[in-house]
């Protein structure tokens, strides 16, 4: 393959590494070591800076797979919804496990953290293309037309609803919208936001976002206002306005349900931050997962520059502002700001020590802002539609309306638009949730609330959440749920800090030393003091809430725990000598005689 | 009141953390006003003659008499305290932990390219402890009560540490002591 001339077209700009690095593995399948050498020959960097890049994606592959790649998701609610069953029919059908390539090199399979499709699971990803609602028989003809050499674009047989069905996109995905509000599925006509916007200077605009007091909705809840305000201030040759969609943490699918079907708000959304901090280029961080969304995006922005939405001159104003689009590669991490823009910037995804904050060094070392996907679909809203409007919902300091992707053991999942405020109760009878063992409010990352939390409100205040909201019955084993959300954190630590990337696999052994009913009251005590520890002493949001998953269900259900240690015995210990010496005495041919006394 | 009674080990460890304590040095005068010492390679004692306070491991287990010598000690010692990381976590030993045992022999006494021909042997003898699975950290066998990290521990600390328990105070680290990048 002639590298050089596929790498000519990308000018040595090594922002553009994951890109060439992905356009690489769509030509041969995989990352060669040739390709890797001459990336780094053409871009002036060491082969490690490149090698580092690439095996920190989950998505970019060193090694040769097979003609079709599946990525069976594995999330919690995949699990409830069987995919146990569907794994095993992956591997029957195919004759191979997962991590593996089948024998004749015609399918890979491999597994990956949430894709954003908790609503419609067991979900794959297969060559890029998304596979909802998976049962063996489905598993079973999928893998009969991959025998047959069918593209995997004509394997999607029954598209979704609303623009999934466009041309563009194609996907079986569905939106499950449930519930609609007044803010990201209220009234909206595109365009008028941003000329709106434009009549007025950039501090009016910030006023106008302050005096509605919108805050974060990827979960941080930072007040959007002051974040541009702080942007604008700052000095540089340049300002971004970063759109982080990102979404990555389990549980979460309600950026994708507003790119599909209000891209305009978003897009427009992005504009009047760039118009508010002065900003002309935006940046559209998309995950990898929803790479199927892509052409329809780029199709979208094409059709905004006509209209004279983005571009030159917007609205004969003066402003110019175009937004492009960069491809995440799979890392749950980059939704961290500082890590999104460090892979924005063609680097592996970590964390970035702060300050100083991205608004003030952001992509390029350039002031930028970064805002949630809805955030700036509601900021477009509050343009719209007026700061009083937007206040005159929610509560007094959690003010609008928050999309919620409901998923798990209810009649009704999907996307449920309501006003900040609402209880846990209240939401559970919306979405049909009966016998309600435990909530999941924000994901693994977020709290695990019992019964005794339900009269609770959704609020920064009270119960912040990104969106993701898992529903478990009573049928469910919590332990189970709290192994699959600490293995997530093992698998998307960055590795930067120690108490994270070692931690995590501590916390994990001792919740298994207790989950086995080999533990004590001590144990008990030292997940919690340990717990404290990882989220004290690490850099970013991962690892300061990667214990939740323990500490918030030891919260709630202590009881369940307690139950499992022994309240008699000082220390159990799970070693057994006969076990252990075993392996080696196999080797040697000795045998093994425990002394009975020792000399 | 008699002084409290000390023993110390070595399992699988490379008796830095020994080394480590003797750097204490005119202190060890101190030392012996303050404690006396039972099994320790320090006075050569090897087996327990009375019940010991305080019971210092330097290393973790690699091989069964390093688990027995372990049990041993928690039998005979009021306190027992992990010194160093190899106790601690296993340390530079368990960096086997990720490779399967018999693929570690074999590359030490069959594959490796400085065993002559004629002496590729798994040794097997009678007297050599048996190899566990992996290296475990002493915790994961029996209770231990306190942990002080450190490759090795600094002198100080170990002498702030033992003082300290003797003494039945609180500890006072400095936070160079504890502090390791």
């Amino acid at each position: 393959m002639n590298y050089k001339r596929i790498l000519q077209e990308y000018k040595k700009d090594r922002t553009r590494l994951i890109e060439i690095l992905k356009e690489l593995q769509s030509r041969e399948g995989y990352i060669s070591e040739k390709a890797t050498l001459s990336v780094a020959e053409e871009l002036g960097l060491s082969r490690a800076e490149v090698e580092g890049v690439i095996s920190f994606y989950h998505f970019l592959q060193a090694r040769p797979l097979g003609k079709y790649v599946v990525y069976l998701n594995n999330s919690i609610t995949a699990q409830m919804a069987g995919r146990e069953k569907v794994a095993l029919a992956w591997e029957r059908e195919v004759g191979c496990g997962f991590g593996q390539t089948s024998t004749d090199g015609l399918v890979t399979l491999l597994e990956t953290s949430c894709i954003g499709m908790n609503d419609q699971e067991p979900a794959a990803l297969i060559n890029g293309l998304v596979f909802t609602s998976l049962n063996p028989e489905k598993v079973k003809k999928l893998v009969g037309w991959m025998r047959e050499g069918r593209a995997v674009e004509d394997m999607v047989e029954e598209t979704g609803d609303g623009a999934n069905s466009h041309e563009l996109v194609r996907a079986m995905v569905r939106n499950n919208i449930r519930k609609t509000g007044p803010v990201v599925f209220g009234d909206y006509s595109a365009g008028q936001a941003i000329f709106k916007a434009l009549q007025t200077t950039p501090e009016c605009i910030i006023d106008e976002v302050k005096k509605a007091n919108l805050l974060g909705r990827g979960g941080a809840g930072f007040p959007t206002g002051l974040k541009w305000e702080f942007c604008r201030k700052e000095k540089g040759e340049q300002h971004f306005v970063i759109c982080n969609a990102d979404e990555g943490e389990p549980g979460t699918f309600k950026d994708r349900v507003i790119l599909t079907e209000r891209p305009e708000m978003v897009f427009e959304g992005m504009a009047i931050a760039g118009y508010a901090v002065g900003a002309n280029r935006g940046i559209l961080y998309l995950r990898h997962e929803y790479t199927y969304l892509r052409r329809y995006l780029e199709h979208i922005l094409k059709k905004m520059r006509e209209q004279g939405w983005l571009g030159q001159n917007i609205a004969g104003r003066g402003f110019d502002f175009d937004i492009e689009i960069k491809m995440g590669a799979g890392a749950y991490v980059c939704g961290e700001e500082s890590a999104l823009i460090e892979s924005a910037e063609g680097k592996r995804g970590e964390p970035r020590d702060r300050p100083p904050f991205p608004v003030q060094k952001g992509y390029l070392n350039l002031p930028s802002t970064v805002n949630n996907v809805e955030t700036l679909a509601t900021a477009t809203q509050i343009i719209n539609r007026g700061a009083g409007w937007f206040r005159s919902m929610g509560t007094p300091v959690s003010a609008g309306t928050k999309l919620l992707s409901v998923s798990g053991d209810c009649q009704r999942p999907g996307i449920y638009e309501v006003e900040y405020g609402l209880t846990v109760k209240e939401l559970l009878e919306m979405v049909g949730a009966e016998d309600t063992l435990a909530v999941q409010v924000g994901g693994p990352s977020g709290n695990c609330i019992s019964e005794a939390g339900f009269g609770r409100k959704i609020c920064f205040s009270d119960l912040p959440t990104g969106g993701s909201i898992i529903i478990f019955n009573r049928s469910r084993d919590l332990f189970s749920v709290v192994r699959n959300f600490l293995d997530f954190f093992i698998e998307e630590s960055c590795g930067w800090c120690v108490p994270c990337r070692a931690g995590n696999v501590l916390l994990k052994k001792k919740f298994e030393k207790i989950a086995s009913g080999l533990g004590t009251a001590r144990d008990l005590r030292e997940i919690e003091a340990w717990g404290k520890i990882i989220k004290s002493m690490s850099r970013c949001g991962l690892g300061q809430t990667s214990p939740n998953p323990v500490l918030t269900t030891l919260a709630s259900f202590r009881g369940l725990y307690e139950s499992r240690v022994s309240q008699e015995a000082d220390f159990i210990s799970e070693f057994d000598l006969n076990r252990a010496v075993a392996e080696a005495c196999a080797i040697t041919g000795r045998k093994f005689q425990e002394e009975q006394e020792h000399a | 009141m008699s002084k409290p009674v000390i023993a110390t080990a070595s399992l699988a460890g490379c008796f830095g953390c020994h080394m480590s304590f003797l750097d204490i040095d005119e202190r060890i005068l101190d030392l012996i006003e303050l404690v006396e010492f039972d099994k320790s390679p320090i006075d050569d004692i090897k087996k327990f003659s009375r019940p010991v306070d305080i019971g210092l491991i330097e290393g973790g287990c690699c091989n069964a008499e390093n688990v027995e010598v372990l049990r041993y000690f928690r039998k005979n010692c009021k306190i027992l305290v992990s010194v160093g990381e190899c106790a601690v976590m296993g340390g530079l030993p368990a960096m086997r932990n990720t490779i399967s045992l018999k693929e570690c022999l074999e590359e030490a006494y069959l594959n490796s390219p400085t065993v002559a021909p004629e002496d590729r042997l798994i040794p097997a003898d009678e007297d050599i402890p048996i190899l566990l699975d992996r290296v475990y950290p002493c915790h994961e066998i029996v209770k231990i009560d306190y942990f002080l990290p450190g490759c090795p521990p600094s002198a100080d600390l170990i002498w702030e540490a033992l003082t300290a328990l003797i003494q039945g105070r609180p500890l006072r680290l400095e936070y160079e002591l504890v502090k390791y990048d």
